[in-house]
């Protein structure tokens, strides 16, 4: 492919390093570039942060990404942005919160938590309007109890009140400090970057190139074939679309979870996508993680898949000459084996619009409650009239070797009227169709525990039927 | 005052090893590590290794031109695995390449021939098969076997608290080349640079003099970084002096976590006797350290739980034994508390078993029991100045904790699957090294002929504040602006034979070194500037860069004194030692005086805990803490939060499992939770007990990185009493308090 350009701060960066570098290795090894930090190349810990810009109408839109997983193919047309880039003589309002609050201690997560707070000074959306926290949710660190940087951060989001929206938004951080007078510039400049003709993905008989959703499983399990392998990027060959038509909700093979959770369709038809997602993912690795990447690597635990699932999506399948439309469950032949063939692509997914009738929730439980592997996940949809349940999916995550879409359990449901012991029956019956295993997130009789009550707690939180303590005793 | 590097740091301008620009040439090391957890290694064959790309050398336990030993305590340690490996990832060889991913790819190619045996992962196992470290210790006051018959309550048991993954975010890592006469000059990110020195020079069989150890910050070390850092260092150290170049290790998060030593998991039995009115008479516990594989400072690590295990309170009657067990899993080492935490989760265990079975609130037990005033310690020491019932009243006043009771237990009545439960934690710890010999610092200022002012202590900044504390100790001691004053980075050559920054004591120790050289140095320019203005020294006094004549400005700088003190040819360098006085320890006895002095504090933590998921969030953690006349407010209230949060960490999520091959099953950032800003007490209170202070601390300011830990030992407890006002059944005594011993607590397995 042609060579990668891309503006890094502010210069124009011409590369033809391979595609499937990381950026993280890019800015320190090859720019220079220290004040990104390797923390722990798995997306983690958020201390390698940066902010990528996409041109969006005549701005451009900033997120924040964990560079250890982010590859340098993609950064082609982008504005990425590292603490060296927004610090000047001065210190920017998000610097000065976090040396006055004592934000930072060894200091060696703290360039990744002042990027991801410019990226929340530089968000336009209300995305982060609930909670402040979810921008700096992908930071760890170790020294602080993280008490003084919300006392920082509560001081960034009060100056902030005041920032106007739309296309005055720039230009008063820039007057404000938060971003250099630079960041005027990188829309003209970005337009100015040719765009890049993808590659015709590789047949069947010649070296298979690797195609990257996000990249931020791959890039987990084995960053060292990465670097190194022929990799093309989704992105390239399907769309990040979310819309609906016919009664169906239609997700492109391109779009990432940071899509979902900011898509005002799915905001409607999901009203708790946000909590949810939340539970699923960190805001930079939700940037990074594409929807069908979640689905077509099959882990048992993959937290968008358990939803799909429940919510009845299929997937469009495309190979160089034809389609297929496949129920999600149905690709799932065993551990990680898929009934995709080889060269198919995930170019879309849908499922069906909710409608009033619908009940949907989502539950996990981990180690740690956000931002981790589940123990286990579950979701339901149930369709109801007259309190009685018409149609049913339950899905669960975590209890076999594939997602597992509930199917005995479901069937069962339908016609049962919506009341508690309904609830304690499902929950009884799905445990014949798991066989779960004891491993790190959590012992069998754990997960199967679990699964009982994320049932139950599908009802509690999904309809109005009132919890029972005693018969769970 | 904030800390001195906290613009450099969210500029991203600060420089860790991994940051320092390269010297041309420069190699990058990986090492291998034991897939076996115990086995007899046969042979190491890297001839394909070898002819991978990029590939310059393979170094394994042969190549070590001096002892390959780097056991501190005991000579129990190879470098590099040598005939057997003991715990999986043990390091066995040292892949030097022109890049860190040449040498990662090549190291897949090197393959080992071991016979394989039978790993011990359990330490109460290590103990029964006499697999000890040391000699089992027992620490002893008055007699339990004598006084059960008098206790009208006596309860029994076993409990657990697990290890912990110190998780710094830096890794470990150094920077080692040879310098035009042949010496090594090793960046390093450790704790103790005299350690890395002391252990190279052992290794390459070099004079420590030919060793120069630079520390210029750390990204975290929490204790991981006092001894763990040195085999990384040294390895450095030994491909850069049999290759002639600089050479670069750091470890990758995986390597980290598979290859280093984390807190030591404990296993106890204990027996708990209280008399009518709630008082402790008497209270026996044995402690099975899980040493891991080698002593490391598993023995000193040991000795600290044996000196807190009965944490704030006086018990007339208590008896400990521990012993440190040898299991074939990473040696485990210093974390913050070092030892004491666990020998205090012990007693807290033992109170909480009487309470629940009393039917009444721990803090009853908890408040009948604090120390007072001319108590003596189990290990022999007097109680002075004891602040037990101090913080204790204060807390309780502040969080009104009888109304507190009353509302939590209304909350309980109003809501069937939601608990709260409280938990309050009193806290004692000991300031100084145990180990005598550490408690001494050396530091070194010069006053240059332009006034400015040039520092180098002993101590190393991790984060902790220490270089912020000795910046404010030198200028407040010279009378000057604290920019004139410039730390150095921590380094061998200028300060020899430092202690470790650890046991909370740096500040102390590094401290009073550098008042005592400032003050020799300020009283010399005094005495020019007397000289100067025609009066009496005793007429005056340096501040803010300024001379004052009996209270007076006069028109004479610190800067005009200096070069007139430089024309003199009045020393304006100094160089001063403190060594802690009053310490004693005899180990036969296992009685004496080894602290300088303690810290007190007192915590309450409320939990809510979700029974119908088995999860929990923290309300509130509400802390009346003994910072002394504390001289730094930001830098010390940040190491009681921090603290106070990894504590939490220690006693919910994070859980450092081994399976029973020795295979680390917590090896990543993915499978080993750390608190995010998610999981902290949403409200977290820490106040000033007072200003009372010791005269052993520096400026009276009390020594704050380790105690304010332990606060987080109450967070278990917090969890299991909101878990028993959902159901009441008796469950086990392991900490952490995962999710999962949440909900397998909440639905107990009918029996």
């Amino acid at each position: 492919m042609a060579e990668i350009q891309f503006l890094l701060n502010d210069r124009l960066i011409k590369t033809s390093l391979q595609e499937g570098l990381v950026l993280l290795d890019f800015v320190r090894e090859h720019q220079r570039l220290t004040g990104t930090k390797i923390g722990c190349r798995e997306g983690d810990c958020g201390a390698c942060s940066v902010l990528i810009g996409t041109l969006e109408g005549e701005g451009v839109k900033y997120l924040p990404v964990t560079s250890c997983l982010f590859p340098l193919g993609r950064v082609h047309g982008m504005h990425v942005v590292t603490v060296e880039g927004i610090s000047k003589e001065t210190l920017t309002p998000v610097q000065r919160a976090m040396v006055e609050h004592s934000g930072t201690q060894c200091g060696f997560c703290t360039p990744g938590f002042v990027v991801s707070m410019t990226g929340f000074a530089l968000e336009s959306s209300s995305v982060y309007q609930d909670d402040p926290r979810d921008a700096i949710s992908g930071n760890i660190c170790r020294c602080t109890g993280y008490k003084s940087i919300e006392r920082a951060l509560s001081e960034v989001s009060e100056q902030l009140q005041q920032k106007p929206q739309g296309s005055e938004q720039m230009a008063w951080l820039i007057e404000k400090g938060f971003v250099p007078p630079y960041f005027a510039g990188i829309p003209a400049r970005l337009r100015a970057i040719p765009a890049r003709r993808p590659v015709e993905l590789a047949s069947s008989t010649s070296t298979p190139t690797v195609l990257l959703g996000g990249g931020s499983d791959l890039n987990v399990q084995r960053p060292e074939a990465i670097r190194d392998a022929d990799v093309a990027f989704a992105q390239d060959y399907a769309s990040t679309a979310i819309d609906e038509q016919d009664g169906f909700v239609y997700i492109g093979g391109a779009a990432t979870m940071e899509d979902l959770n900011r898509s005002p369709l799915i905001a409607q038809t999901l009203p708790s996508i946000r909590s949810w997602m939340r539970l699923v993912a960190s805001t930079p690795i939700r940037t990074i993680a594409s929807i069908a990447g979640n689905l077509v690597n099959a882990s048992p635990i993959g937290d968008v898949t358990i939803l799909m699932l429940a919510l009845g999506a299929e997937i469009e399948l495309t190979a160089q000459h034809a389609q297929r439309w496949l129920p999600l469950e149905e690709l799932y032949l065993g551990y990680k084996t898929l009934s995709k063939q080889q060269g198919e692509i995930l170019s879309r997914l849908r499922f069906p619009s909710t409608t009033p009738q619908s009940r949907v929730n989502f539950e996990k439980v981990s180690k740690r409650t956000f931002l981790d592997i589940a123990s286990v996940n579950a979701a339901m949809r149930l369709e109801v009239q007259d309190d009685i349940i018409q149609k049913a999916r339950l899905s669960a995550g975590g209890v076999a070797p594939i997602p597992k879409l509930l199917r005995e359990t479901s069937q069962w449901l339908v016609g049962q009227p919506l009341t508690w012991a309904t609830a304690l029956e499902a929950a009884e019956r799905a445990q014949s169709e798991v066989q779960p295993i004891s491993d790190i997130r959590g012992s069998a009789d754990y997960k199967r525990l679990l699964l009982r009550q994320l049932v139950l707690a599908h009802f509690a939180e999904a309809t109005a039927i009132p919890v029972v303590k005693e018969a769970l005793l | 005052m904030k800390h001195i590097d906290a613009q450099k740091h969210v500029t991203g301008r600060s420089l860790y090893v991994d940051d320092v620009p390269q010297r041309e040439g420069t190699l990058h090391a990986v090492i291998l590590g034991s897939p076996e957890a115990h086995g007899k290694l046969r042979a190491i064959h890297v001839e394909q290794a070898l002819q991978a790309q990029g590939v310059v050398a393979i170094l394994t336990a042969k190549d070590i031109p001096g002892e390959n030993q780097i056991g501190g305590i005991f000579p129990d340690e190879p470098l590099l695995a040598d005939g057997e490996v003991h715990y999986r990832a043990q390091p066995i060889a040292i892949i030097v390449a022109d890049s860190d991913h040449h040498a990662r790819l090549a190291r897949d190619l090197i393959k080992l021939d071991i016979e394989s045996l039978r790993p011990v992962t359990s330490p109460r196992e290590a103990y029964a098969s006499g697999d000890v470290i040391g000699r089992v210790r027992t620490f002893k006051i008055g007699d339990p076997s004598d006084v059960w018959e008098q206790c009208t309550h006596i309860f029994s048991g076993q409990g657990s608290c697990g290890g912990q993954e110190h998780l710094y975010i830096e890794t470990q890592g150094a920077y080692a080349y040879p310098t035009e006469t042949g010496h090594l000059r090793i960046l390093s990110s450790t704790q103790g640079p005299t350690a890395v020195q002391r252990t190279a020079s052992r290794v390459l069989d070099l004079p420590m003099h030919a060793i120069e150890v630079d520390v210029l910050r750390l990204g975290g070390g929490f204790g991981g970084k006092e001894d763990q850092a040195t085999p990384w260092a040294v390895m450095a150290a030994l491909a850069a002096l049999k290759l002639h170049r600089p050479v670069k290790l750091i470890l990758h998060r995986l390597d980290d976590m598979a290859m280093t030593g984390k807190r030591h998991p404990y296993e106890f039995d204990y027996k708990i006797g209280l008399d009518p009115d709630l008082r402790i008479l008497a209270y026996e516990v044995f402690l099975y350290q899980d040493a891991g594989a080698s002593a490391d400072l598993s023995p000193a690590v040991l000795e600290r739980s044996l000196f807190h295990f009965t944490n704030s309170y006086f018990v007339p009657n208590a008896r400990a034994t521990a012993a440190s067990c040898r299991t074939n899993t990473t040696s485990h080492t210093a974390f913050r508390g070092f030892g004491g935490p666990q020998g205090m989760f012990a007693i807290e265990t033992a109170i909480a078993h009487a309470a629940e079975a009393l039917s009444l609130p721990a803090y009853r037990i908890q408040s009948a029991n604090l120390l007072r005033e001319g108590d003596t310690f189990p290990y022999g020491q007097t109680a002075q100045d004891v602040r037990a019932h101090d913080a204790w009243k204060a807390l309780e006043q502040s969080i009104e904790i009888d109304r507190l009771s009353d509302q939590i237990e209304a909350f309980n009545q109003s809501h069937p699957f939601q608990k709260k439960g409280l938990a309050l934690m009193p806290i004692c710890f000991g300031i100084s090294f145990t180990k005598k010999t550490l408690n001494q610092a050396g530091a070194l200022v010069h006053v240059y002929q332009d006034g400015s002012v040039s520092i180098s202590t002993g101590a190393v900044e991790m984060g902790q504040g220490v270089s912020t504390k000795m910046i404010q100790v030198a200028s407040h001691t010279l009378g000057l602006p604290a920019d004139r004053v410039r730390i150095e980075a921590t380094n061998t050559s200028r300060i020899a034979n430092t202690s470790p920054s650890a046991a909370s004591a740096t500040a102390d120790l590094n401290g009073k070194a550098l008042a005592q050289a400032c003050e020799r140095v300020y009283h010399r320019l005094l005495g020019v500037a007397a000289v100067m203005l025609g009066c009496d020294v005793s007429a005056l006094k340096l501040q803010h860069g300024r001379i004052f004549r009996d209270g007076q400005a006069v028109e004479l700088s610190f800067d005009q004194i200096a070069l007139e003190a430089y024309n003199q040819r009045v020393s304006l360098s100094e160089y001063a030692h403190y060594a802690t006085p009053g310490l004693s320890f005899d180990t036969t006895l296992e009685k004496g005086h080894p602290f300088a002095y303690h810290v007190y504090g007192c915590a309450a933590l409320i939990a809510t805990v979700d029974c119908l998921r088995g999860i929990y969030t923290f309300d509130r953690v509400h802390v009346i803490h003994d910072f002394g006349d504390c001289m730094n407010r930001d830098v010390d209230l940040g190491q009681a939060e921090g603290g106070i949060v990894q504590g939490i960490g220690w006693m919910t999520m994070e859980e450092l499992r081994f399976n029973e091959q020795g295979r680390l099953l917590s090896n990543a950032l993915s499978t080993y939770k750390v608190p995010d800003i998610f999981a902290v007490p949403e409200q977290l209170r820490v106040e000033f007990l007072d200003h009372a202070g010791s005269p052993y601390a520096i400026f009276k300011s009390k020594a704050v990185g380790e105690p304010p830990l332990m606060y987080g030992i109450g967070a278990y407890f917090a969890i299991r009493n909101a878990i028993r006002a959902f159901q009441s059944q008796p469950f086990a005594f392991s900490a952490p308090m995962t999710h999962e011993k949440v909900l397998m607590a909440l639905y107990p397995t009918p029996s």
